[in-house]
């Protein structure tokens, strides 16, 4: 068996009023993928962050290949060979991908200048190590979101590197990206590098990991190695109680036969062709496709929030006029974006002035706000939603993300709009909270409103729908009825260059 | 860990009235004239126009804009004001009356110019406002012919000196218009959008609102707030010249800052401003009386705008570690 290279005993860490770690003890061994899997606000992060030198445990030690490891500074971890990926990347977009891969070690000519040959040999051949093929001078900001991932890891993998956190790195990639960042991992793992994987897909758990460490409520529920564990074993272990299926509503019932929104013809920025595609009163529709096939751009631009060029929007046969947010929420449709933190939520307002934002005027006389209604509502939101957070006058920052998530659900709700469109609705969210939107869902469809869901994930768009469209590079590029569903079917639909498509290339 | 509360508590708008206390107990202590009755009304009167201004600066502020053209509008909004109030056509009563609308007004107008210019070409407002800053100068040089207007109706300046109980008329109404401006940021959908648009205004127009209109909106606020603080200004010197007003904007915005008004916006309250434009005010006094010169108290009074500001990063980390 390999030695521990990173060991953590009893670390604690407390935050005022909320017990982020307690007493969590771990071992992590030389070459191995662990994984640590968790709800939001188990302790993921604050472990991660650590182990990486932004926070300072209130207890406990840590051992980085059999020395007293406890970082002060973010510099300090790096130094010692610690890297993290984010979610976010902290890539300096204007800057090509050879200075980001190198930029706190570039290589030096006569002490000031940067030897741009070595650079770019250097970058050459790390760029070839992660099997990414760009140019080294090539800006970060016009590489895709796989793409910049790979540099990220490029940037780990060329320094020397013992320990590699990457803190959900297959959020945002489609099957084929995760598969060969997956091959990568392997790669550099017969290498030597040793990876904490965090992951809210447990299937990836067994395609990649080699022992699951579990969190709850900041504590240690336990480590196990991945053949001997299964996933409703695993999700038990996390959530702390059974669950009986992932996806609640298998034969939830059959969508009426009434239209309610049409979009015929829409011409977005980013694509040449004409999209169209209709909801059915109490239906699910999903939306798929491969990151960048335009699926976030045609629900924003159906909600009015980007530019339409052509094509119409009509809700229950009558012809609409969406040139703006206001426009699409007056006429009951509401989108709930991709990013919550930066869209969806106003993160340093409370969580009652987040459930009202768009219903204001339903508390509202003459311009006043009846701020005892406004909280009336709100309770009865967070009670309804089952959102977890110590007052209505609670920052929404300090909430988890499967809070914040519900905190948007709760804004679009109260304001009592027909057509739900969801973008990413459960990304980044743990099984338990997704559980709990499903369910919220289909009590939505019951009041005859119509939903659409934006999804990456392909088993939840199975498992949630009644029919789903697939985009590819800004076309339809096929539709599936649920009783048609199979993964390989709509795979080949986001592969597929729509017909149009072949032509403009 | 508990210390550190303490501290975050001072840090916020009791910090800043504490501050101001401890300044008053310090002044009254080592300079025995600071307290008389007629410093303290002076400390009023000369407060009064600052705080004006800096009302509506907080508006501008809190959206994350900035207002720098308040001081040269000043001038302006007097320029016309004194040219209405002196047409010998107009009985006094309703020469008054129109000057105080043509100050508003010419106010509000530059303010429209502000607003509709950034949001209509997404330019920052620190550049338009730079820019008008310079416009509204040249046309109160232009109208007036650079000349003070002068010889108002003695009603209009007797009320400048007015006050009650040694409190004098126009601080009153600076702290009416600071009631006003706190119970519509508190009370009112505008207040809540001023503050959910500094915070996060892509997530407030996604939820359906016209952001744009509420960002103008508040440069019109900060145009009125100006147009009010000339007639004051007015009032208090019985003059109107096109070179009032110099530095103005810099006293408004370090009375916002200090105030705890973050300048990326989205967090900060009228209080605050008023506390702020008192501490400026006090130091001013305060330094005066203890002998300082004018090129020091500038030195002390830029210090302590930059300490302000520290303060404030400083208590946006407290807060970030703290939750």
């Amino acid at each position: 068996m390999e030695p521990d290279i990173l060991s953590i005993r009893n670390l604690s860490k407390y935050f005022p009023g909320v017990r982020a770690l307690s007493d969590v003890s771990l071992s992590v061994r030389k070459g191995e993928v662990h994984v640590l899997v968790g709800e939001n606000g188990a302790g993921k992060s604050t472990l991660i962050k650590i182990i990486c030198g932004i926070y300072a445990p209130d207890g406990g030690t840590m051992v980085l290949a059999g020395d007293p490891y406890s970082p002060r500074t973010p510099r300090e971890a790096i130094d010692k060979g610690i890297r993290v990926v984010y979610q976010e990347f902290n890539l300096l977009s204007y800057l090509s991908v050879a200075e980001n891969i190198f930029f706190d070690r570039l290589p030096r000519r006569g002490g000031i200048w940067v030897d741009r040959k070595k650079l770019f040999r250097d970058a050459v051949e790390t760029l070839r190590r992660v099997g990414l093929d760009v140019d080294p001078w090539a800006p970060v900001e016009l590489l895709g979101v796989a793409q910049m991932q790979l540099v990220e890891i490029a940037k780990a993998v060329s320094s020397k590197c013992r320990v590699l956190i990457l803190d959900e790195p297959t959020a945002t990639l489609s099957p084929g990206e995760i598969s060969r960042l997956f091959e990568i991992i392997r790669t550099e793992k017969r290498q030597g590098l040793t990876v904490i994987y965090i992951s809210h897909h447990l299937k990836e758990i067994y395609e990649i990991g080699d022992r699951i460490t579990v969190l709850r409520n900041g504590e240690l529920v336990g480590t196990k190695k991945t053949e001997e564990i299964d996933i409703p074993r695993i999700v038990s272990m996390m959530v702390g109680r059974q669950m009986d299926a992932e996806y609640p509503f298998m034969d939830s019932p059959e969508p009426t036969d009434e239209p309610l929104l049409e979009v015929k013809g829409l011409r977005i920025a980013s694509s040449p062709h004409e999209i169209s595609f209709h909801l059915k009163k109490g239906e699910i529709l999903g939306i798929s496709g491969l990151v960048g096939s335009r699926r976030t751009e045609t629900v924003r631009a159906v909600f009015g929030a980007d530019k339409k060029f052509g094509g119409s929007v009509s809700l229950e046969g009558r012809l609409l006029n969406v040139a703006s947010p206001g426009d699409a929420v007056r006429e009951g449709i509401c989108l709930l974006t991709e990013d919550r933190k930066s869209q969806g939520l106003v993160l340093d307002m409370s969580v009652e002035a987040n459930i009202s934002l768009a219903a204001l005027d339903k508390f509202s006389r003459l311009g006043l706000i009846d701020k005892k209604k406004e909280r009336a509502a709100a309770e009865n939101m967070a009670t309804e939603l089952a959102i977890k957070t110590p007052s209505m006058l609670q920052l929404t920052r300090n909430l988890s993300g499967g809070n914040q998530q519900k905190v948007v659900l709760a804004k679009w709700i109260l304001r009592d709009a027909r057509v739900l469109i969801f973008d990413e609705p459960t990304r980044g969210i743990d099984v338990g909270a997704k559980y709990e939107i499903y369910l919220l869902l289909w009590r939505l469809l019951a009041e005859g409103k119509g939903i659409v869901i934006v999804s990456s994930d392909l088993n939840e768009l199975v498992g949630i729908c009644h029919r789903i469209v697939v985009f590819s590079n800004g076309a339809v590029s096929g539709e599936v009825l649920r009783r048609d569903f199979q993964q390989e079917k709509i795979l080949e639909y986001a592969y597929r260059v729509s017909h149009e498509g072949s032509d403009a290339e | 860990m508990n210390t550190k509360r303490i501290v975050y508590l001072m840090l916020n708008e009791a910090g800043i009235g504490l501050v101001l206390v401890l300044l008053c107990f310090l002044f009254s202590y080592f300079v025995p004239a600071f307290a008389s009755i007629n410093n303290i009304s002076n400390i009023f009167t000369q407060i009064s126009i600052n705080t004006v201004i800096a009302v509506g600066m907080t508006f501008v502020i809190l959206l994350g804009g900035i207002d720098l053209s308040v001081g040269s509008v000043l001038a302006l909004c007097t320029i016309l004001a004194g040219l209405v109030i002196t047409e010998k056509s107009l009985p006094p009563g309703s020469a008054i009356f129109l000057a105080v609308l043509a100050s508003m007004a010419a106010g509000m107008a530059c303010g429209l110019f502000n607003g509709w210019v950034c949001e209509r070409w997404k330019i920052h407002s620190f550049v338009v406002t730079l820019g008008m800053l310079n416009m509204a100068r040249g046309a109160a040089l232009q109208v007036s012919g650079s000349r003070t207007i002068f010889s108002f109706p003695r009603a209009f300046n007797s009320f400048g000196t007015l006050s009650c109980f040694g409190i004098p008329v126009i601080f009153m109404m600076a702290i009416l218009l600071v009631a006003v401006g706190h119970f519509i940021l508190e009370k009112t959908v505008f207040g809540r959008m001023i503050y959910a648009i500094g915070n996060n205004e892509e997530a407030v127009r996604l939820s359906g609102h016209n952001t744009k209109i509420y960002k103008v909106a508040a440069f019109v606020i900060c145009g009125a707030t100006v147009g009010m603080a000339a007639i004051l200004y007015m009032l208090r010197l019985n003059i109107a010249s096109p070179i009032l007003g110099n530095g103005f904007e810099l006293s408004a915005i370090a009375a916002v800052v200090i105030g705890g008004t973050s300048m990326s916006g989205g967090k900060g309250s009228l209080m605050g401003t008023l506390f702020g434009a008192a501490i400026i005010g006090v130091l001013n006094n305060g330094l005066l009386l203890l002998g300082m010169s004018d090129f020091a108290r500038q030195i002390v009074t830029g210090a302590i705008i930059v300490g302000a500001v520290v303060l404030d990063t400083y208590r946006a980390k407290l807060s970030l570690t703290l939750s």
